[in-house]
């Protein structure tokens, strides 16, 4: 039986008033009027504290900067301003995109400016408390898994998995509760929920029959319903299994799981498409919601990894071999792989066709993220890779470590990438809103998990394939 | 030490993995197992050095993206500049996202094949080369154990007996042909 040691109490609960402290911070610093915003921009480029502005800035006036070197760069299909220009007036009231090209531009340009540098303690929150919350479902996914294939190997860490997906009922609740402040426009993350917005785009509105408010909502309600009853259910017999005898249990759990991954799999994939893409509401990828499951499945997989070796370190879990750390390396090693896969299969098609309106998803990227964009790819693929490949590293503790903070990271990264430029556009960077956020969610989250963990045996004793788990040798 | 080798014969791969293991126990010296199948765990528990054919694989697929690399720039950049779908086709580095299909299978292609070959040219079989096997039956359902005889020939049959061997044949070795 693990005990919830004081230390970790106190690491996980310094991390949460540190974090929210410095969200505090975030969300007081950002400006509430344009002449502000301007100010701070004006500070900011003074200090030369911002390098991706000053490779592109070269002969712009800083404040026209954001519209005007888009347009110098898509000069290539440049017979399509209004497509290649959608993240730029996405996030803009006034919507004035052929404006924006004329000159007379300034005053809805400040108000874009504005409602980024709003955004950002905003999107900062959205970013980490998405990230926690997908490795607490990639976990519940990868346990479905295992119960739907009625895995032998996995069960002694079936606990650990259960105490991860403990996190997600109140990750989801935190997520679900960002996206009905969006919906009250308390913030601008969602560009489509802006009524005005969407009269002045046709593009949108052609979609509002699916992105509207209340349908959004009440979908994110069913997605979050279905996966918090799955995770109540499975914990339920899991426990249960423990005290009886027989199979009862196990073959419900068995059929609980396949019904969960059916679910899953289709509200995983709309998810994706509500809460990550619709923040680019002109842009679309029919692959989006593998690509976000294979970053949040690789995220939980290392995850589950590094708490067991945590666990171990303590003298428990003591029926975990190095073989049961060697099959998590390589789902570990596989994911990365099948990550990158799918990254490059959205990147090389829009980049090859190069259709303005699919295209300039990546230009935005590629210019004002650019260091971020690529050392992501290498964090989450080239790095694993190596690390990873050769069989004997996967049954070391340090390089499955090592390894796990580069993915950890990474796909944080990753998630980034995904909010960020339609939310902030090129005011990005890594102050307090960010790393206070990420501070706050995972002081809640190792809180959330380490208590799951103390509540039940480590060790399913009543399962029937436990014995398996215990002999498992690769 | 005679030249006299013991064949014992299994008819399970669960049964062969403790006998080997019994036989290891024993300190006597197995030459080789004669499987229809691969056994999993059989090439640790006989204490066969791990095998470094893995090594070789990274290294050919290492050859195998870098003659891929040299291949895409000399076709299509240095060569013969070919403009497809727009792109610009004098730079290398702006178009390797369309040779990074080439670039994957290139290198899967080289790490396979030479993979193969070399496991080929290690293990010294060629096409038409006379089966080494000893009995004809471990390509079917039977397993076969070949054991060297110590000084106790008597001790060793009894030992193989008791592991579970449906079969232990004392025979000559054959000359290494």
């Amino acid at each position: 039986m693990y005990q919830f040691s004081k230390n970790l109490k106190i690491v996980s609960l310094s991390l949460m008033v540190v974090g929210a402290l410095a969200l505090g911070i975030g969300f007081l610093s950002a400006p509430n009027t344009v002449e502000e915003a301007k100010a701070m921009v004006a500070d900011a480029h003074g200090h030369g504290g911002h390098d991706t502005h000053d490779s592109h800035a070269d002969d712009h006036a800083d404040e026209h900067k954001a519209e005007t070197h888009h347009a110098e760069d898509h000069k290539d299909h440049a017979d399509d301003h209004y497509d290649t220009h959608d993240n730029d007036y996405g996030n803009d009231e006034s919507h004035d995109a052929h404006d924006a090209h004329g000159g007379g531009h300034g005053d809805s340009h400040d108000k874009h400016l504005l409602h980024q540098l709003q955004n950002r303690p905003w999107a900062a929150t959205y970013v980490a408390a998405l990230f926690f919350m997908m490795i607490a479902l990639g976990a519940l996914a990868f346990y479905a898994i295992q119960r739907a294939a009625q895995a032998g190997w996995s069960i002694l860490l079936f606990r650990v998995m259960e105490g991860i997906t403990a996190y997600l009922l109140p990750g989801s609740i935190i997520v679900f509760v960002l996206l009905v402040l969006s919906g009250l426009h308390l913030n601008h993350l969602f560009v489509w929920m802006d009524a005005e917005v969407v009269a002045h785009d046709e593009i949108i509105r052609n979609k509002e029959s699916y992105l509207n408010v209340p349908f959004f909502l009440a979908r994110a309600l069913f997605y979050i319903v279905g996966w918090n009853l799955y995770r109540f259910y499975s914990r339920k017999f899991s426990l249960a299994q423990d005290n009886g005898s027989g199979v009862g249990y196990h073959k419900k759990n068995f059929r609980l799981a396949a019904g969960f991954l059916v679910f899953y799999i289709v509200t995983e994939s709309m998810m994706a498409w509500d809460w990550i893409m619709s923040v680019d509401p002109h842009w679309f990828s029919t692959l989006f919601g593998w690509y976000v499951f294979a970053s949040m499945i690789v995220t939980a997989v290392t995850i589950i990894a590094m708490v067991t070796i945590y666990l171990k370190s303590k003298g428990l879990l003591e029926d975990v071999n190095d073989s049961h750390i060697h099959d998590l390396g390589k789902f570990m090693f596989g994911f990365s792989v099948f990550w990158t896969y799918l990254w490059f299969s959205q990147f090389m098609l829009i980049w090859y066709s190069n259709i303005p309106e699919e295209v300039t998803y990546f230009i935005t990227r590629i210019e004002d993220y650019n260091l971020l964009f690529f050392g992501m790819v290498a964090m989450n693929f080239v790095l694993p890779l190596l690390i990873l490949m050769n069989s004997d590293y996967k049954r070391n503790n340090w390089f499955i470590m090592i390894a796990g903070i580069i993915i950890i990271i990474g796909h944080y990264l990753d998630f980034y990438n995904m909010i960020m430029p339609a939310t902030v556009g090129d005011q990005w960077s890594f102050g307090l809103s960010e790393l206070g956020s990420v501070s706050l969610f995972a002081g809640l989250f190792i809180y959330v998990v380490f208590s799951a963990l103390a509540k039940a045996p480590l060790k399913p004793k009543g399962d029937p394939l436990v014995k398996e788990s215990e002999h498992f040798v690769y | 030490m005679s030249n006299k080798v013991i064949h014992a014969i299994y008819d399970d791969d669960d049964v062969l993995l403790h006998a080997v293991k019994d036989v290891k126990a024993a300190n006597h010296h197995i030459e080789e197992v004669f499987t229809p199948f691969p056994v999993h765990g059989l090439d640790k528990a006989m204490g066969l050095a791990p095998t470094r054919i893995a090594i070789a694989s990274f290294m050919f697929g290492c050859l195998g993206l870098s003659v891929a690399i040299w291949l895409t720039n000399y076709i299509m950049i240095e060569d013969w500049p070919q403009n497809i779908g727009g792109k610009p086709s004098f730079s290398y580095l702006e178009n390797v996202p369309a040779f990074v299909p080439v670039l994957f299978e290139m290198t899967i292609f080289f790490a396979a094949h030479l993979m193969v070959i070399t496991f080929y040219l290690r293990s010294r079989l060629w096409p038409f080369k006379k089966a080494e096997n000893p009995m004809p039956t471990t390509t079917d359902d039977k397993f076969l154990m070949e054991v060297a005889v110590g000084d106790n020939e008597k001790k060793l049959v009894t030992l193989l007996k008791k592991t579970g061997a449906i079969e232990v044949i004392v025979q000559d070795k054959k000359g290494e042909s």
